[in-house]
């Protein structure tokens, strides 16, 4: 579930708000705010889409856990989920090294 | 693209008109649009949420059931139709895979980036959900489609012959739209009755409920027994990670499968013995049959599923993790909307439908399609959605005269017949369905007597939805979420009961074995009656008089 927006990390873009699939964000004029919490679908791709790795999900989809922002830098989280696709700065990348096909080859 | 209108009340409403408006912005509304826009039409594409985040693909790392021309293409195909239970229809599955492979091949020469093989051919059977969606809505985009993002439709519009359009609300700006349209293509999904599972928010049968209140007929619907394996209170409903694990109780004892072997493999056969294993006691799991390179593939193909892992603090091959089995309803299910024609129109002029909106029974029968197979439908029935959409609008354009015909067919959920309920929400609705159709004792392991108390339950349930429940301003898309869940799990528990046997999905106790005479879909219709046709004549004469 969403759980931290940095206001040290976001530069006020709204990306977040607009590509949201569950529509979790509201915008403020300044940072945006997590609105509806409980309608994230725990899909990480807000934290994709935004250009400076201001957000986090944690993994556990049916409640918040309440992790800080300060523990999330402290194990370097932020932007983890982009690094591990390729995406930088909110754009798309990396699938063209997506290693798949080898495991549906190992699957059979 | 479209041109905007005033609205002659003076309210800030958006109106739009269109030849083709597409409802969901998946992979198969994406598709959708490219080919009715390729045609020359002027579409109007409404997503819930987002064109690029919103579907069950867009979080998820697909395969895509790539069948190349060639000579055995056909037995590739009879081979796949042995697992479908005997209800799929080669003809669709060829047309099907011939139809996807070319529009893959239209990727490729968009320039979309497909990984290499060793040999350095190109791989096009896999598409990461992300990137691939992203891609999407550059294409659409490009090709002058008008794209309504966190556009929710309510409702279809219709003049008592054809549907002409939909209406819904914009749940960031808090203002009603409405889309005048020659030909509407439905690709709003399947419905998960709101698991939380990796891109199922928005999934929650609108598409169904819109469709039957237009008189579509539904096929299919008791295939919702389709459950993944994820961690405990997680989303990620990836199985293919489970195809490497040893399962376990608590404390670490393996358990032993019906052949006195350690139970394996969370996605092949032994599955029903893993959800037995569940239902008596929490069960464990380690991915410990995986060799280290392929651990190595796995986290760095299955970012979605493998990044978690390192945040819960998990190396899921060397450590235990609780796991539970997440159902997915109609998304890896197969039932949906009865594909009526060959260009994916249903039983309602003027309404199309493509991806897991459709039935996927053609294509897949009584077994899940998972990722592959409904993939290369949703590439390719949006395809032929778009097309016959678009074909249908240049013969019925909708002449502005006429508009004033359009009426609204939207009911449950928007416009009750009673009073509101203190105290009925729509999220008290969606937890008394989920009541009846996610525990694995009820729909994994299905039972007559426990299925007629759930229909009996959900008719109950519906009697308050219908009179009672309904929203206001932008939060009545919740209320119409809900219904859309209360429709659903009305349809599927009737059918479920309707097909006296065991096939595929569908686990009958009290019907252990397949029955010939049930070779045949099963039909539902009817929102607050509901009909169901396409069980064997002989035994269930009575119940269709």
């Amino acid at each position: 579930m969403i759980e931290v927006i940095s206001g040290n990390r976001c530069i006020e873009c709204d990306i977040c708000v607009k590509v949201c699939p569950a529509n979790v964000f509201d915008k403020t004029g300044g940072v945006p705010v997590i609105a509806r919490q409980d309608d994230c679908q725990t899909c990480f791709l807000c934290e994709i889409y935004c250009p400076t790795d201001a957000l986090y999900v944690a993994e556990y989809a049916d409640g918040p856990i309440a992790i800080t922002e300060a523990e999330i830098d402290e194990r370097d989280l932020f932007g983890s989920y982009s690094r591990a696709l390729g995406w930088k700065r909110g754009k798309p990348g990396g699938t063209q090294f997506d290693p798949t096909h080898r495991i549906r080859v190992a699957q059979v | 693209m479209s041109s905007k209108q005033t609205d002659p009340s003076g309210s800030d409403r958006l109106q739009l008109e269109a030849d083709v408006l597409v409802i969901g912005g998946g992979p198969s509304g994406a598709w959708a649009a490219l080919a009715a826009a390729e045609n020359g039409a002027k579409v109007v594409l409404a997503d819930k949420g987002y064109l690029g985040t919103s579907g069950a693909t867009a979080p998820s790392n697909t395969g895509t059931w790539c069948v190349a021309p060639g000579e055995d293409r056909a037995q590739i195909v009879e081979r796949r139709w042995q697992r479908t239970a005997g209800l799929a229809d080669p003809r669709w599955m060829l047309r099907c895979v011939d139809r996807a492979y070319e529009n893959l091949l239209k990727l490729v020469e968009w320039g979309y980036p497909f990984p290499s093989e060793d040999d350095g051919k190109l791989y096009i059977a896999n598409l990461r959900g992300p990137d691939y969606m992203a891609f999407m809505r550059r294409r659409v985009l490009l090709a002058g489609v008008t794209v309504l993002d966190q556009h929710p439709a309510l409702e279809l519009l219709s003049n008592g012959e054809t549907v002409t359009g939909a209406a819904g609300v914009d749940r960031q700006r808090h203002r009603d739209w409405r889309v005048d349209a020659s030909a509407v293509v439905l690709a709003t999904g399947g419905c998960a009755f709101h698991e939380r599972i990796l891109g199922a928010t928005g999934l929650t049968g609108d598409g169904y409920l819109m469709a039957a209140e237009a008189g579509a007929t539904l096929s299919g619907m008791e295939f919702t027994g389709k459950y993944t394996l994820a961690p405990h209170g997680s989303s990620l409903n990836k199985g293919l990670p489970f195809r490497w694990a040893t399962f376990y109780r608590e404390g670490g004892a393996e358990i032993i499968n019906s052949d006195g072997e350690p139970l394996r493999n969370g996605i092949g056969e032994r599955e029903k013995e893993i959800a037995r294993a569940m239902i008596e006691a929490p069960v464990y799991a380690r991915l410990d049959q995986a060799e280290p390179a392929l651990q190595d593939w796995l986290r760095q193909g299955q970012p979605n599923c493998f990044v978690p892992y390192s945040r819960m603090g998990i190396n899921p091959f060397k450590d235990l993790f609780r796991v539970t089995f997440k159902a997915e309803g109609t998304v890896r299910g197969t039932g949906g909307i009865r594909v009526a024609t060959a260009d994916c129109g249903t039983d309602v002029p003027g309404l199309y439908v493509a991806g897991d909106a459709a039935s996927r029974e053609n294509m897949t029968g009584a077994v899940s399609g998972g990722g592959a197979v409904n993939s290369s439908w949703a590439i390719a029935s949006g395809w032929w959605s778009g097309q016959g959409a678009s074909q249908f609008a240049r013969r019925h354009e909708q002449r502005s005269a006429f508009r004033s015909a359009s009426k609204p067919l939207g009911e449950a959920g928007l416009r009750p017949t009673g009073t509101t309920k203190p105290g009925l929400t729509a999220r008290d609705v969606v937890a008394a369905v989920q009541a009846e159709v996610l525990p694995l004792e009820k729909n994994y392991f299905r039972d007559g007597n426990r299925l007629e108390i759930s229909r009996l339950t959900l008719d109950t349930l519906w009697h308050d939805v219908r009179h009672h429940l309904a929203g206001t301003g932008v939060d009545r898309y919740r209320s119409r979420e809900a219904a859309a869940i209360a429709a659903t799990g009305r349809w599927s528990v009737n059918a479920a009961l309707a097909r006296q046997e065991s096939r595929g999905m569908h686990r009958r106790a009290d019907f252990k074995t397949s029955d010939p005479a049930f070779t045949r879909p099963i039909l539902v219709s009817g929102v607050d009656d509901i009909r169901v046709e396409g069980s064997p004549p002989l035994q269930h004469g009575k119940e269709l008089a």
